[in-house]
C-alpha cells in the first residue's frame, strides 16, 4: 500500500500585494514556500512511512518552477516526486484541480493501491479547502477533513480512526480504508531535513506528468474544465483606527484607556 | 651519592620504556583525527608559546596562578638536577661538577633556593585545596579527580624534601665540598647535626635517594596517565593555538555521500584531540562560564574532559577499525556530552580566554550541534521556525523581507551606490525588525547624519548575516546565507560597512573572510568614537540627564574582535565622564545568555544568564546600563523587567551619544 500527499507551491503571502490595477497578485519577487497546511499533511505521511514502512509519493500541480516544492518533499524523505505541469492544466479552478489529481493518484493505484490521500486543510492563497474532498470525491474514498490527530489505525483491518478539529468540539470518526484526509497545523510538527537528503534530493529525480502522459481530456481539466472564475480580487477597505492616549509621555494611562476600549467593544474578557 | 646502580639501571630502563609506550600509545590516538593546518607562521607560533607558555601569561592573570608561576619555572630549573640524578645513578662518574665552578655552583644554588620555594609553592596549593578551595572546585566532577590533584602535589612535595633529606646528610657527613653554595641543604644538615637521631646520616642520604629516585620513576610513569600530562602536551599546544582569535568556525564541504559535524571522537581534528590531553582540569573555564555558572549541565572542562575519555576508550577500538564504545553525544557519563549540554553553549568565549593552555572550546560544541542539526535534524523545538524563517525569508522572525526599510519611514534614507556612498550601513535583522531597536537604528542614522558620514543601505536586498544559524550548527543554511551575501557584496562593490551589531560585525569580518570577502567592517561603538575624537561629530550638549552610565561589554564586540576601549571613549566623550565597570567585565565580561544562538531558544534549566548578569548590573547602582548589542539590550530589558527595575534604563551607545544632538 502507499500514501500519497498533495502539496501546493502558494506564494508567501505573508509578501503578497495586490496590483490596484490589473487586480492580480504581484507575484514578482515573491518567493514561493510549500502551503503550510500541505507540509504537516506531507509529515504525516512521511510519519506512516516511518511507522509501517509503506511508500510515499508526493504529487502537485503548478507550472515547472513547482518543482521546488517537490525537491523539498525528496529532502524530507518521500520515495517519489511527481510533478502534474502541462499549459492544458492552467487557470484551473478547483473542480479541475481535483480532476487532474485524482487521476494521477488514480495512475499511481495502477502501481500499487492508495490506501491514504493526504492533503492541508486549504491552501494560503485559494483559501477554498475544496480541493481534498474535490479529490475524495472523484476517487470514490472516504473524506475525513480537519484531522488533528490519528486515533488509531489497523493496515491489515483497513480502518483508520482521526480526530476532527471542528469549532469548540473534536469529533472521532471511523472510516474503512482507501482515506482521504484533510489535516491542520495541530496534527504534527514537520521535521527538518537533514543535510545528507537535502544532498541526495538536490539531483534526485522529479517526474513530471504531462498531458500525454495522463491523457484527460480537454475539457474536464484546465481553464476549459472550470466552470468558476476569478472575475476581481482586490484588498477589502478597512476602517482607519485611532491612535489612543500618549504611549510615550503617559503609559499607563494610555494603557488604561485602551483597556477601556477594549471592554466597551467586548474584545477583552474579564 | 649513587647507592647501587645495578638495582636503580633495569628500573629507570624499565619506567622509561613504559612511559614512552603511554606517550605513544596517546600521541598516536591523537592522529586519529582529521587533518588541519596548525603549521603555518612557525615564527609567530613561537613567540605565543614563549608568552603563553613560558611567560604564563594566562596562568599569572589570576592570583593565584603566581604559584603555577613558581612551580613551573622550579620545575623547568629541577629538569637539569633531575636529569643529573638519573644519570648519575646510572653512572656514579658523572656529575655537573665537571662543569666550570662558578656554573656548578651558580646552578647549584639555584637548584637549593628554587626547591624550597618549590616547597613553599606546593605547600600553598595544598592548603588552598584543603582551607580555601575556589567555589568550582566543589562541584562532584572536580570532587571525583581530586584525589588525583593531591597525589600529584605530594609527589612533588616528596621529591623537595627527599632533595633536602640527601643533600643535608650529605652536607652533615662532609660529603659535599659545595656545601656554602647550598644554603637550605646546609641548614637541614646543621639541624641533622643539632638533633643526632637513632638513625645514622649515612641511612638518611640512602633513605632520601631513594625516595627520590622511587618518587620520580613513579611520576614518569604515573604522568601520561594522568591530568599532569599537561607538561608534555601544553607547551606544544601553545605552539598550536589558532593563531587568530577562535571567534568563528572552520567551513564545511557539502558533498553528497559527506558526513557532516562531529559525533564520534576521531571525526574532531588532531588539535581537538590534542587539546583534550592538554588540559590540566584547573577549572578556570568553567568558573567563567555562564552555562555553568547558572547551573546548567554545561561545563567547558568536561566537555574537553569527555572528548579525552572518549578517545582513551575508543581510541585504540577505532585504530583496529572497529566501532566506538562510548557515544561522544549521549547520556550522562564519562566521554560523553549530552545534547542538553552541547546547546546550552552561548558561544560566549568566555572559555577560551579563561584557558591557560588556549584551548578551543567553542568550535569543538559547535561541531557536535552540527552533527545534531545536519545528520540527524535533532533540535530544541523552538528552533525550526528560526531555522525555516531564516531560510524563506533570512531573518530570525520571518518577517517578510519587503518590510526591510520600514523603520526609516520617517527619515530619508539613500541606498547604497558604489563609487557614490562610502559605507554601508548594515543594519542587522534586530535593528531593522526589532521595535526598541530600531530606535537605535534611528539615533545612529541620525548621527551619521549629523557627523556628514556618507552612508547608504542594501534595504531590501539586505539579508541575515547568519550568525545565530552559524552558531547553532546549521552550517548547511549559513552556507548559504553566507555565499549569497557574499556575492551581493561583491556585486556592489562594498569594500566598508558600518554595523550596530556585534554578531553581524563578527560575521561579517570573521566568517565571511573565509568566503574570501575582506571586508573593512565598523562597528558603531568604534565609529562614534573616531568621529567623536575627530572633532567630526559635535554635540549640542553634554549628556547629563542619562545618571550613571555602566556599561557593558557584548562578547562579540569584546572578547572576540578586542573592542574594549572605543565604546568607552565614545561613552566618556559625550556624558563627560567614564562608564561605570561591571564586577566582570572587559575580557572577564559575562555574557548577556543570547549568543551562540542561545536568543532564540529557551532556558529550561537552572538561573537564568540574563538575571544573573542584571543583577550585577544593580549591584553598581548605575542610572543607565549602556549596551552595543541588540541581542544584550533585549536581554537586559527583559531581566530588568523581571527584577521589576524600572528606575534603571537600558541604551544603546548609539542612543547615548544621540542625546547629545539634542538641542542644548
Amino acid at each position: 500500500m502507499q500514501i500519497v500527499a498533495c502539496i501546493k507551491q502558494v506564494p508567501d503571502t505573508t509578501q503578497v500585494q495586490i496590483d490596484p490595477v490589473t487586480n492580480t497578485l504581484v507575484r514578482e519577487g515573491i518567493p514561493f514556500i510549500v502551503n503550510p497546511y500541505d507540509t504537516h499533511a506531507l509529515e504525516e505521511a512521511l510519519r506512516l512511512k516511518d511507522r509501517f514502512g509503506c511508500r510515499v509519493a508526493a504529487i502537485s500541480m503548478g507550472p515547472p518552477n513547482a518543482e521546488a516544492t517537490l525537491r523539498k518533499a525528496l529532502s524530507l524523505g518521500v520515495d517519489e516526486a511527481i510533478l502534474l505541469s502541462d499549459r492544458v492544466f492552467g487557470g484551473a479552478d478547483t473542480l479541475a484541480t481535483s480532476n487532474v489529481l485524482a487521476a494521477a493518484i488514480r495512475k499511481l493505484h495502477g502501481q500499487d493501491e492508495v490506501g491514504i490521500v493526504l492533503c492541508g486543510k486549504q491552501t494560503i492563497d485559494g483559501d477554498t479547502a475544496q480541493v481534498g474532498p474535490g479529490i475524495a470525491t472523484r476517487l470514490g474514498y472516504t473524506q475525513l477533513t480537519l484531522v488533528d490527530r490519528i486515533e488509531h489505525i489497523d493496515l491489515e483491518k483497513r480502518v483508520i480512526r482521526v480526530r476532527r478539529k471542528l469549532e469548540g468540539r473534536h469529533e472521532i470518526v471511523e472510516a474503512p480504508l482507501p482515506v482521504m484526509l484533510t489535516v491542520v497545523r495541530e496534527l504534527n510538527r514537520p521535521r527538518y531535513p537533514t543535510v545528507p537528503r537535502r544532498l541526495e534530493s538536490a539531483d534526485a529525480e522529479v517526474k513530471v506528468w504531462n498531458n500525454q502522459v495522463m491523457q484527460l481530456p480537454e475539457p474536464t481539466i484546465g481553464l476549459k474544465g472550470s466552470p468558476t472564475w476569478v472575475s476581481r480580487i482586490f484588498s477589502p477597505e478597512r476602517d482607519k483606527g485611532e491612535i489612543i492616549g500618549d504611549g510615550v509621555h503617559d503609559p499607563d494611562g494610555t494603557a488604561n484607556l485602551l483597556i477601556d476600549k477594549l471592554l466597551s467593544k467586548d474584545l477583552l474578557a474579564l | 651519592m649513587t647507592p647501587n646502580p645495578a638495582i636503580f639501571t633495569p628500573l629507570l630502563i624499565a619506567a622509561g620504556i613504559f612511559f614512552v609506550w603511554s606517550c605513544y600509545r596517546r600521541f598516536s590516538l591523537v592522529t586519529l583525527g582529521r587533518p588541519e593546518d596548525r603549521f603555518s607562521d612557525p615564527g609567530m607560533r613561537l613567540m605565543e608559546m614563549l608568552l603563553y607558555a613560558f611567560g604564563q601569561k594566562r596562568v599569572v592573570a589570576k592570583p593565584f596562578g603566581v604559584n603555577h608561576f613558581i612551580i613551573f619555572w622550579s620545575f623547568i630549573i629541577l629538569l637539569l638536577a633531575n636529569g643529573e640524578f638519573l644519570v648519575e645513578g646510572v653512572v656514579p662518574s658523572f656529575s655537573l661538577a665537571l662543569l666550570p665552578a662558578p656554573l656548578y655552583h651558580g646552578l647549584l644554588l639555584a637548584f637549593d633556593l628554587v626547591s624550597l620555594l618549590t616547597l613553599a609553592a606546593i605547600f600553598l596549593a595544598f592548603a588552598r585545596r584543603i582551607f580555601f578551595p575556589p567555589t568550582y572546585m566543589s562541584t562532584t566532577y572536580v570532587k571525583a579527580r581530586s584525589l588525583e590533584g593531591f597525589l600529584i602535589l605530594a609527589f612533588i612535595a616528596l621529591l623537595m624534601l627527599a632533595y633536602f633529606g640527601l643533600h643535608g646528610a650529605e652536607i652533615s657527613l662532609g660529603n659535599e665540598p659545595a656545601a656554602p653554595y647550598m644554603p637550605v641543604s646546609s641548614a637541614v644538615a646543621g639541624l641533622l647535626l643539632a638533633f643526632p637521631s637513632a638513625v645514622s646520616l649515612q641511612s638518611i642520604a640512602w633513605f632520601s635517594w631513594w625516595i627520590h629516585a622511587l618518587v620520580l620513576l613513579a611520576f614518569i610513569c604515573f604522568l601520561p596517565h594522568s591530568k599532569h600530562m599537561h607538561i608534555l602536551t601544553a607547551i606544544p599546544n601553545c605552539f598550536f593555538a589558532s593563531l587568530e582569535k577562535p571567534n568563528t568556525q572552520p567551513r564545511e564541504e557539502f558533498a553528497k555521500g559527506g558526513e557532516f559535524g562531529v559525533a564520534r571522537v576521531d571525526r574532531f581534528t588532531w588539535k581537538d584531540l590534542f587539546d583534550s590531553f592538554s588540559c590540566t582540569e584547573c577549572g578556570r573555564c568553567q568558573n567563567a562560564c555562564p552555562a555553568t555558572t547558572t547551573g546548567k549541565s554545561l561545563n567547558p572542562r568536561q566537555v574537553i574532559h569527555a572528548i579525552k575519555t572518549n578517545l582513551l576508550a575508543n581510541g585504540p577500538l577505532l585504530q583496529k577499525g572497529g566501532a566506538p564504545v562510548i557515544p561522544l553525544i549521549g547520556e550522562e557519563g564519562e566521554g560523553s556530552s549530552t545534547e542538553e549540554t552541547i546547546w546550552a553553549c552561548t558561544t560566549c568565549g568566555a572559555c577560551m580566554e579563561a584557558c591557560p593552555v588556549l584551548i578551543e572550546h567553542m568550535p569543538k560544541i559547535v561541531k557536535m550541534r552540527r552533527h545534531l542539526v545536519e545528520m540527524e535534524s535533532k533540535f530544541p523545538e523552538e528552533l525550526l521556525n528560526l531555522f525555516e524563517n531564516m531560510e524563506q525569508r533570512s531573518n530570525p522572525w520571518g518577517i517578510a523581507p519587503s518590510e526591510r526599510t520600514k523603520w526609516c519611514s520617517t527619515m530619508e534614507i539613500k541606498p547604497f551606490e558604489k563609487g557614490v556612498t562610502e559605507y554601508l550601513f548594515y543594519i542587522g535583522c534586530a535593528g531593522t525588525f526589532d521595535s526598541r531597536s530600531k530606535q537605535v537604528t534611528v539615533a545612529l542614522a541620525t548621527i551619521l547624519d549629523a557627523a556628514g558620514v556618507s552612508w547608504g543601505i542594501l534595504g531590501k536586498e539586505e539579508k541575515c548575516c547568519g550568525d545565530s544559524v552559524r552558531r547553532l550548527g546549521n552550517e548547511f543554511v549559513f552556507d548559504r546565507m553566507a555565499k549569497e551575501n557574499v556575492q551581493l557584496f561583491r556585486e556592489k562593490g562594498i569594500t566598508k560597512v558600518i554595523v550596530q551589531c556585534p554578531h553581524c560585525f563578527s560575521a561579517l569580518k570573521n566568517d565571511y573572510r573565509q568566503y574570501g570577502l575582506e571586508l573593512e567592517v565598523i562597528h558603531h561603538g568604534e565609529l562614534l568614537d573616531q568621529l567623536l575624537s575627530s572633532g567630526r561629530l559635535k554635540l549640542n550638549r553634554q549628556v547629563s540627564d542619562l545618571g550613571g552610565v555602566l556599561f557593558h561589554d557584548s562578547c562579540y564586540l569584546g572578547r572576540h574582535n578586542d573592542v574594549y576601549d572605543a565604546p568607552r571613549s565614545a561613552i566618556t566623550a559625550a556624558t563627560g565622564s567614564a562608564p561605570a565597570e561591571m564586577e566582570r567585565s572587559r575580557n572577564n565580561s559575562f555574557c548577556c545568555g543570547a549568543g551562540g544562538g542561545r536568543m532564540w531558544m529557551e532556558e529550561h534549566s537552572g538561573e537564568r544568564i540574563n538575571l544573573n548578569r542584571v543583577d550585577e548590573a544593580l549591584r553598581q547602582n548605575a542610572d543607565t546600563i549602556c549596551t552595543a548589542c541588540p541581542y544584550c539590550m533585549t536581554m537586559f530589558e527583559d531581566g530588568l523587567k523581571d527584577r521589576q527595575a524600572g528606575q534603571t534604563r537600558v541604551r544603546d551607545i548609539a542612543e547615548v551619544v544621540a542625546e547629545g544632538l539634542r538641542p542644548a
